[in-house]
């Protein structure tokens, strides 16, 4: 079957245009707009997580959030109580990440035995659930008025930009490289058929977890990364909306696809701002219109961003069928 | 013969008729574990009223989970699905209450109207959203459900905004007071509205043509179509009744908690914990399934300090948790094996 | 003719299961479709009643089908009794009967009393869960579940497969007595061409879908490879 992704030359090509729009994007934008392009990137990193769990291996999470909250609560609470401060802070993203991969792992265990609608059941409860759990021990997490993080060793809006760009850009390496070898297919073989995939000598309960917990990771990355930015954490910064955001933003970009991550990671942060002045039904309410989108995404184009890009990719192929088929006959 | 019918003899067929009410393979230990805490709920009761106060409240608000958990379960027995935007669809009907109430509608007459409006709703978005995506696959049909959920939550907000409101109850009065334990009336009313309209839909489903033609599109839809069952009809007909449960558990509920475009995302968890506690597959089951939970995180709240009022959410996800890892075909459902 | 098919071809995917099959069945009689396993009878019955995928012609009483999905054929008149019978499992045995007189206006009572005549059992076992039937009384409960709806045709699928040989005769001796009583037109599908021949008035033999052979059954049974073939001797 003609491979209809673009090939190497233009993927690479892609991405080095990737990499200049975000190196010239902090001269051209405003100061205030770089805070929010650095939401963007931590959007970057949670919408990957989110793909890897749901859209490499098929598993539906719901609840991504709560993973994004962990990061966050680790990065807060490693500042606010121990000081990591200055230079410290960055260092609290990887432990993050490393805290949210435990998480992950120890959620992705009971989904080993429950079927695919019972996994996004867990989750969804899990979503909605925890954020109250974390307001129990005040002492450590600051109950429901949260816990400020320092914010005088942050020299300005751009190193919150540099900083969440280039964790989403190890993380995408991370996830590309992992993706395209032994793990990915796994993965892929899971989503497809558990069935197939176990016969085919692949470790259910290995991988599963496993998609759990990387996940879960890049999603704590992505909190912490959001803890550092907003330099507050507290129980109402990760309700129930923002897993169900992250199913949107992957949805859009694609499932199972690295190439339409961006698209999700712009429609989260820039379309509850578009919203305020959108007319009619939207205003204000983001989420009508993110309603609709996913809808409308599953009725005409499924596979998001990606499967878009697909399709144009089989255009030139698809004229050239239809060329031979309609105008070779004059030639036999 | 099962043990059942040697005790039973004669009373064959209203035995059986009690087998299926309580759903496919009803298993004797659950029956008995319910029968254990109904006693111990009854003896608790009689020892302290504070006790049988939370019985009673629980009761309550149990019923109103089972209402939206038996939503949950007719729309899982005809599609496969687990409708998310359940909660959602609960809460936009309620607003709709609201509002024809809001414009001088009398209580009853904008109740009616509302399952009417819901009843309707809910077929339409089967036909509308559901039935092209009903092939796609379990993802593309939950993320359809999560873009239902969005949207309703979206439009609640948007219309009415996100101020919490007062919903008044069906009748208001002051409490009855008996033997010391007090009864709202509101919960009374709730308990009766909730029974009442659960023990309709039984008869519906077991005494009408349409509601036996349901049961059969919900079991084989193959062997249903040669008989002549217009299938995806029968599917929006689930959907439409599912959607009057939500409303009833959302008009039911909202004089407690006050109207906001969120009040019903909470109770969506106790439904699921409740429809999954009885078994995905049995309506009877939500039913007891709601009743327990309700009852339930009542005591645990009450009782154990450290849970309070602040944990019961985590309580309820605790519990989902427990039966999915211990048996997640719940009370009555079917065990369901796992090959791999 | 109460049933014309022509030309007619169907797929299971990209698979091709018939290609062009040609028969027809006239009002009042016993029509056959014989063949071994994967000859293509089954998906033949299918593709009356619309449940696979088909092209070609196929007229019931003179109209076309078109793309009548199953639900509007049963409403037409026709029965199709499929593969594994098609009983509600679940549910009791008067249950699945208020499902075959479903598409038919008004009581079912007379229908009731009619098949009781026909199915004397069933009146004692009418709260029977119908997944706890035997095989044979199963197949019973689907060929009065097809009465119940007052049929002008009865696509039978393979009733005698998994039945021991009284139990299939007793089967046999029912459609035979409902088509002569009640003037139902039968098409069955049999693996069991002895008992199919005896019982039938006209029989098609199918290989590799297509129809190799048609005739009066009379004129098959004697028939050279029909008797090497299908009938042993």
């Amino acid at each position: 079957m003609r491979d209809a992704l673009p090939g190497v030359a233009v993927r690479a090509a892609a991405l080095a245009l990737g990499v200049v729009v975000l190196l010239w994007l902090p001269t051209y934008v405003s100061d205030f707009r770089q805070e929010q392009f650095a939401l963007v990137g931590m959007w970057f990193m949670a919408i990957l997580g989110q793909n890897i769990v749901t859209g490499y291996a098929g598993q539906i999470s719901l609840g991504h959030g709560a993973f994004m909250m962990i990061g966050a609560y680790t990065t807060a609470i490693l500042v606010g109580h121990y000081g990591w401060t200055h230079g410290y802070k960055l260092a609290t993203i990887p432990v993050a990440g490393a805290i949210a991969f435990g998480a992950g792992a120890l959620v992705g265990l009971p989904a080993l035995r429950l079927s695919g609608l019972y996994v996004a059941l867990v989750t969804f409860a899990l979503a909605v659930a925890l954020p109250q759990f974390v307001t129990k021990w005040p002492h450590f997490t600051g109950g429901t008025s949260g816990l400020p993080l320092s914010y005088s060793d942050i020299p300005g809006n751009h190193y919150l930009y540099v900083v969440s760009w280039s964790c989403a850009a190890i993380c995408f390496v991370l996830a590309w490289l992992l993706l395209r070898g032994r793990t990915g297919r796994a993965f892929r073989s899971i989503r497809d058929s558990e069935i197939a995939a176990v016969s085919a000598g692949v470790s259910l309960p290995v991988y599963k977890t496993f998609a759990f917990a990387v996940s879960a990771a890049f999603a704590g990355i992505a909190g912490a990364v959001y803890a550092i930015i907003s330099n507050i954490e507290s129980p109402q910064n990760f309700p129930l909306s923002v897993s169900i955001n992250l199913v949107v933003g992957a949805a859009v970009a694609g499932f199972g696809s690295l190439w339409g991550i961006w698209v999700g990671a712009i429609l989260l942060e820039f379309l509850p701002i578009w919203s305020q002045s959108a007319p009619g039904l939207g205003q204000n309410a983001p989420a009508v219109v993110q309603g609709l989108i996913l809808i409308l995404v599953m009725f005409i184009i499924p596979g998001g961003f990606a499967g878009l890009l697909r399709e144009l990719a089989r255009l030139p192929s698809r004229a050239r069928a239809f060329g031979a088929t309609n105008f070779a006959r004059t030639e036999s | 013969m099962s043990s059942v019918e040697q005790t039973f003899g004669g009373a064959g067929g209203h035995v059986t008729a009690l087998r299926r009410l309580l759903g496919p393979r009803s298993t004797g230990p659950a029956v008995v574990l319910l029968l254990a805490y109904c006693v111990f709920l009854v003896i608790g009761s009689l020892k302290s009223t504070q006790f049988a106060q939370q019985v009673v409240s629980g009761i309550a608000s149990g019923a109103t989970f089972a209402a939206l958990a038996l939503a949950l379960v007719l729309i899982y027995r005809a599609t496969e699905v687990i409708n998310l935007a359940q909660g959602e669809m609960a809460m936009f009907s309620t607003y709709i209450a609201w509002q024809l109430l809001a414009w001088g509608v009398g209580y009853w007459g904008a109740f009616f109207l509302t399952l009417a409006i819901s009843f309707l709703g809910g077929i339409g978005i089967e036909r509308l959203v559901i039935r092209p995506v009903e092939r796609g696959g379990l993802l593309a049909i939950v993320i359809v459900t999560v873009g239902l959920f969005l949207l309703f939550d979206g439009l609640a907000l948007r219309i009415w905004g996100g101020l919490p409101r007062d919903f008044p109850p069906a009748i208001s009065g002051s409490p009855i007071r008996v033997g010391g334990v007090a009864f709202s009336v509101q919960d009374l009313v709730t308990v009766c509205v909730t029974i009442g309209a659960v023990i309709l839909l039984w008869l519906f489903f077991q005494f009408t043509k349409v509601g036996l033609a349901l049961r059969a599109a919900a079991l084989r839809p193959d062997a249903a179509r040669l008989v002549g069952v217009r299938v995806s009809w029968m599917l929006a007909l689930g959907w439409g009744l599912a959607a009057a449960l939500g409303a009833i558990a959302g008009m039911m509920i909202a004089p407690t908690t006050l109207l906001s475009p969120t009040f019903m995302q909470a109770i969506l968890l106790y439904a699921f914990a409740a429809a999954v506690l009885g078994g995905l597959e049995s309506p009877a089951g939500a039913v007891v399934g709601g009743l327990a939970i309700g009852v339930t995180i009542n005591l645990l709240g009450a009782y154990i300090g450290w849970i309070g009022s602040v944990l019961r959410l985590p309580a309820a996800l605790a519990i989902l948790l427990v039966v999915l890892l211990i048996k997640p075909s719940g009370l009555f459902g079917r065990a369901a094996v796992r090959k791999v | 003719m109460l049933l014309e098919l022509e030309g007619v071809e169907a797929r299971y995917g990209p698979v091709q299961a018939l290609h062009g099959v040609s028969l027809q069945v006239a009002e009042g009689e016993v029509a056959a479709v014989l063949g071994g396993n994967g000859a293509g009878k089954t998906t033949t019955l299918r593709a009356i009643s619309n449940t696979v995928r088909r092209s070609g012609e196929i007229r019931f009483a003179g109209e076309s089908l078109g793309r009548k999905g199953p639900e509007a054929t049963a409403r037409l008149g026709i029965a199709h009794v499929p593969e594994g019978r098609g009983t509600f499992a679940e549910l009791t045995v008067q249950e699945n009967l208020r499902l075959g007189a479903y598409t038919r206006r008004g009581a079912a009572k007379e229908d009731l009393r009619r098949v009781c005549s026909y199915f004397t059992w069933i009146e004692r076992r009418r709260d029977q869960q119908a997944g706890t039937l035997s095989g044979g009384e199963q197949q019973m409960l689907a060929l009065a579940r097809a009465f119940m709806q007052r049929p002008r045709l009865l696509l039978l699928d393979e009733p005698s497969l998994g039945l021991a040989p009284l139990v299939v005769s007793e089967i046999f001796r029912i459609i035979k007595e409902l088509n002569e009583q009640e003037g139902l037109t039968v098409l069955v599908v049999e693996q069991n061409a002895n008992i199919a021949l005896q019982a039938a008035d006209r029989a098609y033999v199918l290989e590799a879908g297509k129809v190799a052979l048609s005739g009066a059954s009379a004129d098959l049974r004697e028939h050279e490879s029909v008797r090497r073939s299908y009938l042993g001797y």
